[in-house]
């Protein structure tokens, strides 16, 4: 299963320089989904229903504003030279992401090892033990997000609601000011 | 759009209407929950505006409505929180408590327990499903032309 793993984000690694190497918009809105749907293949082998169907649910509406928004804008193609100093900072960005990357893999948890199980009274596997004894919920994932940890939803809510807020005030106001021309 | 995309979306747009009213009921048995379902939701009317146009959606589902359903499914959120907080205000009460498990426990892996879980689930499924329809079609309304050299963003609330 490792090695299938490896495969797909191998994969993912590549639509993602295609995204942004490409000139054409639309098959960099494309190979953007393929991520997305790459990442959502990668959770379901390792047994994150919740997410994965979460995710390609979002990918899918994603998708399709994106390609719907390309094609509105009237714009197909892009082009341009990158410019050398967003290159290098990105560049040693990733060279810097690497080393701490490397620091923070060897503290990890081999593959597949829980790594909750090292400390007893860890948040997480508190959060699986107890989860339908104090809650009910047979679905431990559904349990946190609404009992345990209801007040982060709360605010994943107010954050949405904020993001209507801000785009309906923003269009109707242009709306309004094209009538009054 | 074509006959053949008509067809298909009539078809097809009552089913995922089902899947997303069943991801968010059964969201604390099976995998699933109330952002994923209201977002299933959202697709089935964006299905129903991307095959029949903006009009036809409307009358399903107004984008207004929308919006106020946005609103209320907040408020209803936020309610259950205060709910058990002030029901529960003797005995250890904080903010989201599990007010209705821990007076009537239902029996684990049935429909009618969890308590506040499947309300919650239902409350985000109809907020999210609210916003993400009204985020589509505020964008669908934007039209964007050249005049006199510049870009206007323009957007339109009627169906030419």
């Amino acid at each position: 299963m490792f090695e299938l793993l490896a495969l797909i984000i191998i994969f993912m690694i590549l639509a993602g320089i295609l995204t942004i190497e490409t000139e054409d918009l639309v098959s960099a809105v494309v190979s953007m989904g393929a991520v997305g749907f790459g990442l959502s293949v990668c959770f379901i082998l390792l047994r994150a229903p919740d997410v994965a169907l979460t995710n390609i649910v979002v990918e899918v509406v994603v998708l399709i504003l994106l390609l719907r928004g390309t094609i509105r804008l009237g714009e197909k193609t892009v082009s341009g030279h990158r410019d050398l100093a967003g290159l290098v900072s990105g560049i040693i960005l990733v060279i810097l992401f690497l080393i701490f990357g490397i620091y923070a893999g060897v503290e990890f948890p081999r593959f597949g090892e829980p790594g909750f199980l090292r400390f007893e009274d860890s948040a997480s596997w508190y959060y699986l033990r107890e989860a339908l004894s104090r809650t009910g919920a047979v679905n431990a994932v559904s349990a946190v997000l609404l009992d345990f940890r209801a007040y982060d939803t709360l605010g994943e809510i107010i954050v949405l609601f904020t993001a209507v807020l801000g785009s309906i005030a923003l269009l109707r106001k242009k709306l309004k000011r094209d009538k009054e021309q | 759009m074509s006959l053949i995309v008509k067809t298909i979306a009539r078809w097809v747009v009552g089913f995922i209407f089902l899947y997303g009213i069943y991801t968010m009921v059964y969201g604390h048995l099976t995998p699933g929950g109330g952002f994923a379902g209201g977002v299933i939701l959202a697709c089935a009317y964006i299905l129903i505006m991307l095959a029949y146009g903006r009009g036809f959606a409307f009358r399903n589902l107004d984008w207004r409505i929308a919006r106020a359903l946005d609103s209320v499914g907040g408020i209803l959120f936020l309610t259950l929180g205060v709910l058990g907080m002030i029901l529960l205000m003797d005995d250890g009460a904080f903010f989201f408590v599990n007010f209705i498990q821990r007076s009537l426990p239902g029996e684990p892996f049935h429909l009618f327990n969890a308590g506040t879980i499947p309300i919650g689930n239902l409350v985000i499924g109809i907020k999210v499903m609210g916003a993400v329809f009204v985020g589509f079609a505020l964008l669908s309304m934007v039209r964007v032309y050249e005049f006199r050299g510049e870009r206007v963003f323009e957007s339109r609330e009627e169906e030419e």
